[in-house]
Order: C-alpha cells, then sequence, then structure tokens
C-alpha cells in the first residue's frame, strides 16, 4: 500500500499488569474507509486514544503524513514491568504531542460515548472547533479586535450546519438533540476543525436499522465531500461491510485478521471471536 | 454574519445599573455621608469584583482556586507600596527606620503635571490606575508561576495549592526582615483612598461627593471586561473546558494554556479588587488577608449562581448588606421590655448566616440565578416555546449512559 496517510506500528498499550493493546500495526491509505472492528474489550478505543495523543503507549510509533506524531518505548518503572514484545525497537519519545497538537495536525475523533460540550447550542459547539486555528490572542479577542476572524468563524460554522442539516437545531442546547442527531453533530464539529483523517468511535451506536443506514451513506459523502480518509470503529457489521475497503480485527488486543470486506466474512478466527462472546453473554 | 443583537434583558440590566450609579452620586450628595450605605455599596463593589473573577475560574473554566485572598493581598499591598506619598513614607514604616522605596505613582504624574486644583486630580486618577494595574499584573504573575507545575494536575492539587500559597504570602508579608518593603505585621496607611475622589474647593470643603461611586465605577469596568472574555471565543473556549475536558483537548485547545489564562486574568482581577479592598479600608495588613475572605467570596460565588456574573454581583451587595448591616443587630444584647433575648451576643450573627448558607446550599444549590444571568431571566419570561421542555426531557436519558470511559 502506498500512500499511507497514517502508519501505526507495534503499538502496545499497557495499563498496569493489563495489556489493552498489543503490538498493533495498523496501515491506512489516504482516501480510503477502514473499519477497527472486535469484540467488546477487545482495546479498539484504547488504540484511538494512543494514535490521538489521549494514552502516552507504552511502546510503539504512528506516523501520521509520513511524520512521526507518537513514539515511545517502555521506560521507567514500566521497563522492568513491560510484557509485550519490541521492547528496545523505539528509541527517543515523543510524547509532547498533546491531543490538541495531534488535532491541529489534521486528526479529528468523535467518541464512543459522546462528548458534546453540553452548556453550549449546537452553534457553539461547531463554531469553538474552530477557535485553535483562529488568527487571534485574548486581548483581540476581549476588546473585539477580531471582528473579521469571529465573523469568519461564524461564517463557516453556519456553511457547515448547512450542509450538514443542522442549521434548524443551531440555538438548542447540543445534549438537548435527538441520539441520533447528537452523533452527526459530533462529526460536524470534528469536520470544522478541518481533517484530513477522521476518526470515528462507533458512530452507530444506539442507532436504529434505518439512521444506520443513512449513516453509512453519510460517511462516504463526507469522505468525497471533504477529501477524508476515515477510520472507524464500527458493531453494526452491515455497516461495517458495506462502506469499509479494508478491515482490520482484534481481539484481546492483539490484530487477529485483516483484508477486504469479503476475506473478513469469511475467516474462521474472526467468527470464532464473534461467537465465543456471543456464547459468553 | 450580523452579530449578537442587544437583547431586552441586557438592557434592562445596563438600565438598572446606571440607575444605581447615578443614585449613588445624589444618595451620597444628599443625605448622611456616614450612612452604613456607603460602606455597603464601597465594599459590595470590592467584593462583587473579586467574586466575579473567582466565577471566571470556578464557574466558567472549572478550576477550583481557593487562592482569592491571596492574590488580593498582593494586590493590595502593591497598590499601598507603589502609592504611599512620599512625604508620609518615613512615618508609615517608622518601625523599621524608613522605607527602601521612595517612589509614589501619584507623586510621579504630580511631579509632571502639578499637584493644584485639576492637575492634582488628573495625577491622582492616574497614579492611582497605574498601581491598580500593576497590583493586578504583580497577582496575575503569581499565578502563572504557581499555574505552571500545578495546571497540569487534577484540579483538586488547584485548590490545595493556592489556598497553602494565601497562606504561606500571608506569613511572608509579616516577616520582619521584608519590613522595610511590606512593613512587617504592622499596616500600611496614608496611600489614597476612596474619599480622596471627593471633590473639594480651595478651601478644603468637600463640594461633589464621589467616594462610593469610583469604587462602582472600577469594579463595573472590571467586570464588564470579564464579561467581554466570557462572551468572545476564549470564554467560550474555557466553558468548553468546564464542560468537557477532553472533548475541548480533541477539539485542538490546548487546555495548559487555556488554564493557565484564565487562571492568570481570574487573579488579574482578584488583584485589581485587593487594591480596591485597600483603598476601602485604608490600611493594609496581611493578617486581614485570612482564609476566611476566601471564604466569604465562595460563598458569595455560591449565593448567587456558580456561572453566573450578575447573581455574583447581587449576591455580593446582598452578603455585605447582611453582615455589616441588616445583621448586626444579632451580635448586640437585645431586650423585648426588660427581658434579655437570649443567644443576642456578640458571634451569633455569624452562626445564624452559617444557617443560611446550610439552607441554601442544601434546597437551593444551584444559588439564585443558577447559572443564568439577569438578562437571561429577564428575557426567558416572554418566550417560552411550548417544544422546549419535550426536547430537554430527551436529554436526560441520554445522559444516564455507561460510565466514564473515552
Ligand atoms: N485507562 C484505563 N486503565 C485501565 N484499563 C483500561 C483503561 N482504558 C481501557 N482499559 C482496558 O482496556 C481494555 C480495552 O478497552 P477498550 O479499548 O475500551 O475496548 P473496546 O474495544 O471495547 O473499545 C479493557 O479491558 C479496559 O478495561
Ligand atoms: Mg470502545
Amino acid at each position: 500500500m502506498s500512500n499511507n496517510i497514517l502508519h501505526v506500528e507495534n503499538i502496545t498499550m499497557q495499563f498496569g499488569g493489563v495489556i489493552a493493546v498489543n503490538g498493533l500495526n495498523l496501515d491506512i491509505p489516504e482516501g480510503k474507509i477502514v473499519a477497527l472492528i472486535g469484540p467488546n474489550g477487545a482495546g479498539k478505543t484504547t488504540a484511538f486514544n494512543c494514535i490521538t495523543g489521549v494514552y502516552e503507549p507504552t511502546n510503539g510509533l504512528v506516523e501520521f503524513n509520513g511524520k512521526a506524531i507518537v513514539r515511545n518505548h517502555p521506560h521507567g518503572k514500566m521497563k522492568k514491568n513491560y510484557k509485550g514484545q519490541d521492547g528496545d525497537k523505539y528509541h527517543g519519545t515523543i510524547v509532547a504531542n498533546t491531543t490538541d497538537v495531534i488535532t491541529k495536525g489534521g486528526i479529528a475523533r468523535t467518541f464512543q460515548n459522546i462528548r458534546l460540550w453540553k452548556t453550549m447550542t449546537v452553534f457553539e459547539n461547531v463554531l469553538l472547533a474552530k477557535h485553535m486555528k483562529a488568527k487571534q490572542n485574548v486581548f483581540s479577542a476581549i476588546f473585539r479586535l477580531n471582528k473579521k476572524e469571529e465573523a469568519r468563524m461564524r461564517e463557516e460554522t453556519m456553511k457547515l450546519l448547512e450542509e450538514q442539516g443542522l442549521d434548524k437545531f443551531k440555538d438548542e442546547i447540543a445534549t438537548s438533540l435527538p441520539y441520533g442527531l447528537q452523533r452527526r453533530l459530533e462529526i460536524a464539529r470534528a469536520l470544522a476543525t478541518e481533517p484530513k483523517l477522521l476518526m470515528l468511535d462507533e458512530p452507530a451506536a444506539g442507532m436504529n436499522p434505518q439512521e444506520t443506514q443513512e449513516l453509512a451513506d453519510f460517511i462516504k459523502e463526507i469522505r468525497d465531500k471533504y477529501n477524508l480518509t476515515i477510520f472507524l470503529i464500527e458493531h453494526h457489521m452491515d455497516l461495517v461491510m458495506k462502506i469499509s475497503d479494508y478491515i482490520y480485527v482484534i481481539d484481546f488486543g492483539t490484530e487477529i485478521a485483516q483484508g477486504v470486506p469479503s476475506e473478513i466474512q469469511s475467516n474462521q478466527k474472526v467468527i470464532d471471536a464473534y461467537l465465543g462472546v456471543a456464547e459468553d453473554e | 454574519m450580523k452579530t449578537k443583537k442587544i437583547t431586552k434583558g441586557t438592557l434592562i440590566t445596563l438600565i438598572l445599573i446606571f440607575a444605581v450609579l447615578i443614585a449613588t452620586v445624589i444618595l451620597e450628595n444628599t443625605i448622611n455621608a456616614n450612612s452604613i450605605l456607603f460602606t455597603v455599596i464601597r465594599k459590595g463593589a470590592v467584593y462583587s469584583l473579586v467574586a466575579v473573577s473567582m466565577n471566571l475560574l470556578n464557574g466558567f473554566t472549572g478550576l477550583f482556586s481557593l487562592g482569592q485572598a491571596g492574590f488580593m493581598l498582593l494586590g493590595a499591598y502593591a497598590y499601598a507600596i507603589l502609592t504611599i506619598p512620599d512625604g508620609v513614607r518615613d512615618s508609615v514604616y517608622y518601625l523599621f527606620r524608613g522605607s527602601s522605596f521612595h517612589f509614589s505613582t501619584v507623586g510621579f504624574f504630580e511631579g509632571i503635571l502639578g499637584s493644584e486644583g485639576a492637575a492634582g486630580f488628573v495625577s491622582l486618577i492616574l497614579g492611582v490606575l497605574i498601581a491598580i494595574i500593576v497590583a493586578g499584573l504583580v497577582a496575575a504573575l503569581f499565578a502563572f508561576l504557581i499555574g505552571l507545575p500545578v495546571l497540569r494536575l487534577k484540579s483538586d492539587y488547584l485548590a490545595i495549592a493556592t489556598l497553602g500559597f494565601a497562606e504561606i504570602l500571608r506569613a511572608i508579608f509579616q516577616w520582619d526582615k521584608l519590613g522595610k518593603v511590606t512593613n512587617g505585621a504592622n499596616a500600611l496607611r496614608g496611600y489614597p483612598t476612596f474619599s480622596d475622589f471627593n471633590i473639594t474647593n480651595e478651601k478644603g470643603i468637600v463640594v461633589l461627593r464621589l467616594s462610593s461611586v469610583v469604587p462602582l465605577i472600577i469594579a463595573g469596568l472590571c467586570i464588564f471586561v470579564i464579561v467581554l472574555l466570557i462572551n468572545s471565543s476564549y470564554g467560550r473556549a474555557f466553558k468548553a473546558v468546564r464542560d468537557d475536558e477532553i472533548a475541548a483537548e480533541a477539539m485542538g485547545i490546548n487546555l495548559a494554556k487555556h488554564k493557565s489564562l484564565s487562571f492568570c486574568i481570574s487573579s488579574f482581577f482578584a488583584g485589581v479588587g485587593g487594591a480596591l479592598f485597600a483603598m476601602f479600608a485604608s490600611t493594609v495588613q496581611a493578617k486581614t488577608f485570612t482564609s476566611a475572605l476566601t471564604y466569604e467570596i465562595f460563598l458569595i460565588v455560591v449565593i448567587g449562581g456558580i456561572g453566573s456574573i450578575t447573581g455574583s454581583c447581587i449576591a455580593s451587595f446582598f452578603y455585605i448588606a447582611c453582615s455589616e448591616w441588616w445583621l448586626r443587630f444579632l451580635d448586640n444584647t437585645q431586650y423585648i421590655g426588660d427581658y434579655q433575648i437570649p443567644l443576642f451576643r456578640n458571634g451569633f450573627r455569624m452562626v445564624v448566616f452559617s444557617v443560611v448558607i446550610m439552607i441554601i446550599v442544601l434546597f437551593f444549590r444551584n444559588g439564585i440565578f443558577g447559572h443564568k444571568e439577569l438578562a437571561d431571566i429577564i428575557d426567558r419570561k416572554k418566550k417560552k416555546k411550548p417544544g422546549e421542555t419535550a426536547a430537554a426531557d430527551s436529554s436526560e436519558k441520554e445522559s444516564t449512559q455507561e460510565g466514564e470511559t473515552i
């Protein structure tokens, strides 16, 4: 695969003695839709958190657009306790990259449990995603010397809300919207940061079949419209199979399969992993 | 795009503020100028500013700090040290055989503009303003330094660190070795106070009293700046940090920078509040800036509503009026005929106060205004859309989702 916008190498996340993600390798080609699936507790969200800087992985490397954004190796107390592999492969640590820096670089995400700002309106939620790139400082903002910039942000926000069909709700408190629309709003907010890579953590969770169907079309639509690459976690298999160009499957933090949808559908390991979980429940 | 229109509620609030300013000037020049009413107005203005500054941090940014008294102390000392006239400096610092400073901002401007008549008044205003701004900057600088290590930790640490900081400051400022700067445990005095803003004629007789409206104006301007901040892009970012830190960071908001910014600005205005407090009290002594002062301010913020600026202001005046005036009688022994009412003695006021606070905290947890402003409440009364309540219900279901995983 050429032109990978995201390259993840040997990412391992160990919490105390528990390995949540174990030596994960991913390659996400530019412009594609790639899915990460696996049973509950497999470590999917943790992998997202390592890529976006929420967690500092114990070991491994993440490259975005060919540039290392996260790099770590077991050090300090973890050096002795490390249970993963390749503990001596990576040198030097990039941990100064907090989530906001990574977002500024062009990765935006949504959350499994919707995280909208609950006291703010729909409009303000999206508007605020423009804050980080605005040319202003606190003095110009207080004394309204940033009128042009503020007007630009508001205009772009309004345009985005109209494109997403959310303009009718612009003055509603974000969390008062129905569930499906909150998910849409969270995606709109992520889009407002003008990302190159959009990471969606279970975007269809809590949606009914019809909404899920609509979401599938919607994801393809925004990919084309905003020239995005999309990396998503999802449990609705029909959605995943329908829209994904490539699928990674993990269980207990380790990759068990990868391939195009048809390969994954017939993969015995994948079927076992999902059936195993179904029996437990 | 059009910017926000001024709503009716905002207009009414502005008119009310203006009316209070006019009424203050008129009353002060007509009724007995020594009335307790004016003490309440001056002290209420000072407390409003400090309460709003605390609200900016606690209510709008979600950072819990208990250092208000410490920042006020810094502001009060900075102001006093900068403005004590050279002529009285040595007598103020007589126990330490003089001060190590021989400079005053007012004196500096008098040197340029002259000290008589109108020129003197302008020098006074400029000198006081500069000193107030420096007072704020000193407080902000300290906030920045404390924030560097502490704001990266969980917010509980900020409360502990700022509380400790305020206590340590109080001790340091009373330290003998710094006597030539701080006057040790003794009071600083002789600097310009609010009554210096009363306009006098050549014979020194007051012709126009401004000593109560001046604190209202200064505090009012500062609060106005804070309101502008809250309604700006940065204010929205502060609220995002308060509502959901993880989402804020994921949307590109630099947490360390924004927390530090809010903390510094809040402390700047607490410092300005300290300078105003010095002007109100006419003496500055480190021992007044105890953690009890911080709790007083915190109570006001809670009573007014965490996240409501108008709430903090109204609660300040209300609180000061109660403690200085309306509830004073509780501290004195009272008789009905020959019968001495039990419990009425020194300290009873604080007991009643504590009970009132407990009732508020237990039953009116959101304070008078919750996180709304007076203007919102006026506006809300008129347009109550029927659809609104239905939408609000559905949000409650969602919030009972699974736990705190990211
Ligand atoms: N902050 C944390 N501390 C300790 N364990 C964690 C933490 N975050 C996730 N885990 C553990 O990692 C495992 C994977 O969780 P997660 O990534 O949320 O799974 P999922 O694939 O369902 O998204 C779980 O066993 C979870 O308990
Ligand atoms: Mg998950």
